[in-house]
């Protein structure tokens, strides 16, 4: 176990590494971060003189250089806009972002999981097929049309939900995390988002659950349990769900990261006020030190949540050994 | 004692006038300031800024003319000199009083600050007469000193020296550093900033002792929410989220207009849009027949209608109506066939292939625009290669003007037509700046010297016929070519009377703003 994480550990340093230079090596192509800094009638002089003092005119690999020093003391930089320090600003939007990933994380199992069984069981049950309908209208839709079509039925139309922003937010661990589970305005202020981004997910895990449940329950050990005359509601959630659950798990963790990625386009939408936003309104403004950091701290997470995945598989499933894995 | 007691019988009535309409306002712009501080970026961003909490000399009204501000009059001495004399009793948030030491201390600082010293380069100096009256003094005769002077919002000079925590000066003026300026404010204006967090809203509340009684505002508290995405936005107000929104995009006015709960604003703009021809790199184009051929191509007319729906005014040259070099017989000239005869004339008719770039982030529906500049310009066998990318992208290209054809759009920051000519109409010169924008490198020396005459014309009708001429020049030389001029639009909640506040610079006066109740 130990060994693992160690192993891990070493991978995910080359993994920023190549991230921090494939993004550094990029940001030229971005445009130019200068444009967004000065007003239109500033002159050429003038902003070359400002590039000089933000170092941009220096050779590449004495930037990246300077930046490397940096960051191995824990500073990815400074953004432009923010003008606070990078990872500092991106940790700030951190939690907004975790709590729509987990409200959709939240929607998606506790539907997809008796969705999927429950069209396992029964495939030909009218329910079963509307059910697979449906999803696959929600993978063809594309998630803006989702979140647009949500808003302006339940906020504009309907006038249940609020249309934009995280509503009213508190403080938790000394102003670390600003949660909006804990209130009432805030609870309402999610539900549009986190199923906008669950639409996307959701349909995928239905039908994955529903194809390896049927696969499962062909298997021979559920014919034997059926002829050894175990309940009905043993053998499917208890037998079959667990086998189900195996390869669910390892897509769920890889999905999780996609998520993070996903709620760029949801958050843009909702205007929330998380890292995903963030990212899209820094390469606007190519605001390159933020780019660069995002990158990272993503890049950080799809480590972390493949690590917590390999984890779990192991307890799930204990002929898995960790260590031995290549 | 009898002045105190009346003193204190009127603040008692504000104030209980202001508790009995009290009002909150919450709106969503497209993007929140990026700084505080009121010189670090020449932005809409941060002029809207400073209209809420500072006041400057003197403004804008909605045709054009000046209002005094903290300058209660004002008056020429002689050719280089303008007197202002300042209004009296006026404090800042923090509680000092506003003197002509604020004045001095602002303008000094506006020279040091990259992007507002061009607005600033025409004045010699600033002279403090006595405490409350200042003399702005000019290099040479200038026309436009009051234009530039309502860029002048005093800073609390008292509140912004000294050192911060960081051992910085407290007015350092910095583009991307944690200053002290860019965080903390402290004006004279009608609202000071209460809470912030950059990128997801700002609160402002109404400065109880504004010294403009008359002001008919009764909003006490105002917050920003920056809403990006124009669908959003507009979401946020017909759901009742938000009562006034800015920007509204073209397509969303029908809706906005028929909703029972919303009203449109919209209102002629002065941002020109336009097509630079190089000369430079294609030789065609050094024949005033070719150029002239092409502007007889482009149909204003279409682009605005079919593109813009209507949300635009077709132009024939930069200055829009109620600028003084707005010249009343310049008009579109869309004519087909004499654009295919002059082509002939020319010996292009076969014609040729040039390249294009425009934005597609910048200006309103610019992607769209620059696709119909193109297949109108196939109608007289010009082919036209175009690519279009984010203005992040486009500037540096356009630095480099590395197409034929490049796209620019331009708002005069003086609100003067002198400032489109020496931006986009003078021969491009690095040493004197002139022509920064003039990626078509047209030139004509009647122009520059033209220009030359009206920056040290004090006479306006005069200085009017001058400009007038200029744009006639350009139009017969077909400079560029002319698209049109960007209309406003804001929509606000029925009970909000967002118009009286409104006006064609897009900085709403929300310090005299009215919400019904």
């Amino acid at each position: 176990m130990i060994a693992f994480l160690i192993k891990r550990l070493f991978q995910a340093i080359v993994v920023m590494f190549v991230i921090s230079l494939i993004s550094f090596s990029i940001q030229d192509n971005l445009g130019d971060p200068l444009r967004e800094l000065v007003g239109q009638s500033v002159s050429e002089e003038e902003r070359q003189a400002l590039r000089d003092e933000l170092g941009l005119n220096d050779p590449f690999l004495v930037q990246y250089g300077r930046f490397a020093r940096n960051a191995l003391q824990g500073d990815l930089g400074t953004s432009y806009f923010f003008k606070e320090p990078a990872l500092e600003v991106i940790l700030k939007k951190l939690p907004a972002t975790l709590e729509l990933v987990f409200g959709a994380t939240l929607i998606i199992v506790l539907l997809s999981v008796p969705l999927g069984v429950y069209s396992a069981i029964r495939p030909s049950s009218l329910f079963s097929r509307a059910v697979m309908g449906l999803s696959i209208i929600g993978i063809s839709i594309p998630v803006f049309l989702t979140a647009i079509g949500l808003i302006y039925l339940f906020a504009i139309e309907l006038g249940w939900m609020p249309s934009y922003g995280r509503g009213e937010t508190v403080d938790l661990f000394n102003g670390w995390w600003e949660t909006g589970f804990l209130t009432g305005d805030g609870l309402l202020h999610l539900v549009l988002p986190c199923f906008t981004l669950a639409s996307i997910m959701l349909p995928l895990f239905i039908r994955l659950i529903r194809a390896e449940m049927m696969e499962v329950l062909q298997s021979e050990y559920v014919k034997f349990a059926w002829a050894k005359g175990i309940s009905p509601r043993r053998i499917y959630f208890l037998h079959a769900l667990k086998n189900t659950m195996l390869p669910v798990i390892t897509v769920g963790g890889v999905q999780i990261g996609t998520m993070v990625a996903y709620t760029i386009l949801t958050e843009t939408v909702f205007q929330w006020p998380g890292m995903g936003f963030l990212f899209l309104e820094a390469v606007n403004r190519v605001d390159t030190p933020l780019i660069v950091a995002y990158l990272i701290v993503v890049g950080a997470i799809f480590v972390i949540t493949n690590t917590i995945v390999d984890l779990i598989y192991g307890l799930v499933n204990p002929t898995v050994k960790l260590a031995g894995k290549k | 004692m009898k002045k105190t007691a009346s003193i204190l019988a009127g603040a008692l009535l504000s104030l209980g006038l202001m508790n009995a309409q009290a009002a909150t306002l919450k709106m969503a712009y497209d993007a929140d300031p990026v700084s505080l501080d009121p010189h670090e970026q020449l932005s809409g961003g941060t002029l809207q800024l400073s209209h809420m909490t500072f006041d400057p000399l003197l403004r804008w009204t909605r045709d054009l003319g000046f209002e005094p501000r903290l300058a209660e009059k004002w008056e020429r001495i002689d050719d280089l000199t303008m007197r202002f004399h300042l209004r009296k009793g006026v404090k800042f948030h923090s509680g000092n009083e506003f003197t002509a030491k604020d004045v001095a201390f602002t303008f000094e600082r506006l020279r040091n600050s990259a992007d507002f010293k061009g607005i600033f380069s025409p004045f010699k100096e600033i002279k403090v007469v006595d405490d409350h009256t200042v003399d702005l003094i000019t290099e040479k005769p200038f026309p436009l000193v009051l234009n530039n002077a309502t860029y002048l919002f005093p800073m609390d000079s008292q509140y912004y020296s000294g050192t911060d925590a960081n051992g910085n000066p407290k007015d350092m003026l910095v583009k991307h550093g944690n200053s002290f300026a860019s965080r903390h404010l402290s004006g004279t204006g009608p609202y000071t900033v209460t809470e912030r967090e950059q990128g997801v809203k700002v609160e402002f509340t109404r400065n109880m002792d504004y010294w403009d009684k008359k002001s008919p505002g009764n909003v006490d508290k105002i917050v920003l929410t920056p809403i990006k995405e124009a669908p959003t936005r507009v979401a946020a107000l017909l759901s009742g989220d938000v009562d006034f929104i800015a920007p509204v995009p073209p397509t969303d006015h029908k809706r906005i207009d028929s909703s029972d709960r919303a009203n449109l604003v919209t209102m002629g703009g002065t941002r020109i849009i336009t097509v630079q021809m190089n000369q430079e790199r294609v030789e065609a184009f050094k024949d005033a027949r070719v150029r002239q051929a092409i502007v007889h191509a482009i149909n204003q007319e279409g682009i605005v209608k079919k593109i813009m729906k209507g949300f635009a005014t077709p132009a024939a040259q930069f200055s829009p109506k109620g600028y003084l070099g707005y010249n009343e017989a310049l008009q579109p000239r869309y004519d087909l066939k004499k654009a295919k005869q002059l082509m002939k004339e020319a010996g292009y008719e076969k014609g040729f292939t040039v390249t294009m770039m425009a934005p597609n982030n910048r200006y309103v529906n610019d992607a769209k625009i620059s696709q119909a500049v193109a297949s109108m310009l196939a109608k007289i066998n010009i082919k036209v290669d175009l690519k279009t990318m984010p203005k992040a992208q486009y500037w540096p290209e356009f630095d480099a003007r590395a197409a034929d054809l490049m796209m620019i759009g331009w708002h005069a920051d003086t609100e003067d037509s002198n400032n489109f000519y020496e931006f986009l109409a003078m021969c491009p010169n690095k040493e004197t700046g002139a022509g920064q924008y003039n990626s078509g490198n047209y030139c004509n020396p009647k122009v520059d010297q033209l220009v030359a005459q009206a920056n040290t014309e004090t006479d306006q009708a005069k200085r009017a016929a001058i400009m007038q001429q200029i744009e006639q020049i350009i139009y017969d030389d077909a400079g560029f070519i002319p698209l049109h001029w960007q209309n406003l639009a804001w929509a606000a909640g029925k009970n909000v009377d967002i118009a009286p506040v409104l006006n064609v610079m897009n900085f709403p006066y929300l310090g005299d703003l009215v919400v019904k109740q």
